[in-house]
């Protein structure tokens, strides 16, 4: 389902072949990635020092500019400033650069490549690839077929750039209560919070349950019997959240929660903080001005 | 189906998240009615739950594996307002904390994966159970469905969102700026995986963990979802709405053009293909309906017989359907013993 998994560091090959492999995998990549990021985000960086909300407040607007932008030009510029900024917060560059623009196109860069060739952009060929004249095919990277693949390869990883950048240099709680500046309810921000938790309460559940079964099985089992046993498994998550919401309610009930939520935002806007706003904020702006053509 | 940023134009997605946004409100209006303050943490952890099953990968029949949304099941369980929230969220924390889905395309991404999918899951699995007991086996049978036809739909949607940013987002000299393919590609593309793979997934982890369900924990399933309670009323809508779109049918007499995909000779040299492929005057005959062209020939009134041709499809459908179900039901219940068994 993942597109893009933007922020995991470098997976070591894994020789992962069956469902119980691959699930293990992609919960502890879910785990590592998170303590990846906040391994970044308690250093002392450029962005690690900014106040969260202009660091959220800046990220959408240079997304929305990028968004915007019919200029290739500028959304490659943007993507060039984010570089400086990456260093300056000791994100490791090998791997922002590999994170984007060696991953991404698997996906991405799947989707872009017929868009090169003649059969969906045509127009003045580049490189022919096959003249036959009998039975007639051509094929041919066309010009305007490497304009479209490059507007969308280009936005896609400047895009989540951004966003990767935003996300390795915020610890997610900081982030998380710089929400409330978009006008999220408290309550919302609450629920998110309690996800997040959670996510790892059940993340931890379910690898012993895989690990368990994996440590348990000898010889092969039948793919409907691995079925019947992974339903049975999620079925038993699911009754276990339900469980632990009770659980929760009961326990934020005895601390006195009665269905108002406040969530604290101490955070404190300095002089450095509104420079850079606006800084975010004007660069965006003129992004997209320059961009408009 | 995540979208990422740069797929969808900034108006797109934009509006993508107008249109989620009045589900959202009355969902947390419907949900705070239904639990007060009970609901923070029951959202909270099924948010969580749908998180990490988008994680699980699920072996299917030929040795592949795929993920699934889960949000049928978790329609089925919670109802489809406070389902919405928990699949809602579980994305947002895709999107702000994982980098999975872009943050501008989470409208979009909302609106297919837990708006769509929460209630085509959830009221197709209503209708197709009708007044059947909560541990009835033909609701497997209806939860499969649901799940399937919910992550296709889902899936429709998505490709319409991409498939139309071509159309109206080109910059001057004419290329497309955001996804480069028109609907009559992104279409077809997301549905082959749809339909095959991730429908077939959604379908086994939706039955599956429904059965799952039925035998350790029922009362889960009548709890929230009301499917428990007898819903004449659903039925009655779900006919209803299908008769109102039978009659609608001379409609597809109104617009131009043949559908996609299903042209004869005349109109693929109309297209401009500039040729025949040469297989196809070799098969174009081979196969002749039993109502050719949707022309009976003792009918001369074309509008007559097409909405003829549609009742007899719609009833042939409906006698398949029913005539399945009808079959299940009588099926000894072999993987439900074996299942026990393993428990």
């Amino acid at each position: 389902m993942s597109i893009t998994r933007a922020i995991r560091p470098m997976r070591r090959s894994r020789p992962a072949q069956g469902f119980l492999e691959k699930s293990l995998a992609g919960f502890t990549d879910a785990l590592e990635q998170s303590l990846f990021a906040e391994e970044i985000a308690r250093q002392a960086g450029l962005l690690q020092g900014l106040d969260p909300r202009v660091k959220l407040l800046g990220a959408l607007a240079l997304l929305i500019a990028v968004s915007f932008s019919r200029n290739l030009v500028v959304i490659v510029a943007i993507y060039l400033l984010t570089l400086p900024m990456a260093a300056l917060s000791r994100v490791p560059l090998g791997f922002y650069f590999k994170r984007v623009w060696v991953f991404m196109p698997f996906f991405t860069g799947l989707i872009a490549l017929p868009a090169l060739l003649n059969i969906f952009t045509p127009g003045p060929a580049l490189i022919t690839l096959l003249d036959i004249a009998q039975p007639r095919i051509y094929l041919a990277i066309t010009l305007p077929g490497v304009i479209t693949a490059a507007f969308l390869l280009v936005r896609v990883g400047t895009s989540v750039s951004i966003t990767v950048l935003l996300i390795l240099t915020t610890r997610w709680t900081v982030l998380l209560r710089a929400l409330r500046v978009l006008h999220m309810p408290q309550a919302f921000v609450l629920i998110l919070g309690m996800t997040y938790r959670y996510i790892f309460v059940l993340l931890h559940t379910a690898n012993d349950m895989f690990l368990a079964r994996k440590s348990r099985l000898l010889g092969r089992v039948s793919s409907a019997e691995d079925r019947s046993w992974l339903t049975a498994s999620m079925g038993v998550l699911l009754t276990k959240s339900y469980g632990l919401s009770e659980d929760v309610y009961l326990a934020m009930q005895s601390r006195g929660f009665r269905g108002e939520v406040l969530v604290l935002d101490t955070f404190a806007m300095t002089r450095r903080d509104w420079v850079w706003l606006f800084l975010f904020l004007a660069g965006a702006a003129m992004a997209i001005w320059l961009g408009r053509v | 189906m995540h979208i990422p940023d740069g797929y969808l134009s900034p108006e797109t997605a934009a509006a993508m998240y107008v249109v989620a946004a009045p589900f959202w409100i009355r969902a947390t209006q419907q949900v705070r009615g239904m639990l007060n303050s009970r609901t923070v943490p029951l959202i909270a952890l099924f948010a969580a739950f749908s998180f990490v099953i988008m994680m699980f990968n699920v072996p299917l029949p030929g040795g592949t594996t795929g993920h699934a949304v889960g949000a049928t099941i978790a329609a089925v369980v919670l109802g489809p307002w406070a389902a919405l929230l928990a699949v809602s969220i579980a994305l947002i924390i895709q999107a702000l904390f994982f980098g999975d889905g872009g943050i501008l395309a989470l409208g979009a991404n909302i609106f297919n994966m837990a708006i769509v999918m929460s209630f085509v899951g959830f009221y197709l699995y209503r209708w197709l159970s009708g007044t059947w007991a909560v541990i009835s086996s033909r609701r497997i049978f209806a939860g499969a469905i649901a799940g399937y036809v919910a992550i296709n739909a889902a899936a429709l949607l998505t490709a319409i969102e991409l498939g139309i940013q071509p159309l109206f987002f080109r910059d001057a000299a004419g290329h497309a700026l955001y996804f480069p393919y028109g609907l009559e590609v992104s279409i077809p593309a997301m549905l082959l995986g749809h339909l095959t793979i991730a429908g077939g997934v959604e379908a086994i982890v939706t039955g599956l963990i429904l059965a799952w369900l039925q035998r350790s924990n029922p009362q889960l399933l009548e709890k929230f979802g009301n499917v428990g309670a007898v819903n004449a009323n659903t039925v009655r809508w779900g006919w209803l709405t299908m008769f109102v779109l039978l009659f609608l049918t001379p409609l597809g007499l109104l617009a131009p053009g043949t559908a996609w995909g299903e042209w004869g000779r005349e109109e693929l040299q109309q297209l401009g293909l500039g040729f025949i492929p040469a297989g196809f005057d070799q098969f174009a005959d081979m196969w002749s309906a039993p109502l050719a062209g949707y022309d009976i020939p003792a009918l001369n009134n074309p509008t007559v017989t097409y909405i003829i041709s549609a009742v007899l499809g719609v009833v042939l459908i409906v006698v398949i359907f029913f005539g399945l179900s009808w079959l299940l039901t009588r099926l000894p219940n072999k993987s439900m013993q074996s299942n026990i068994r393993q428990a």
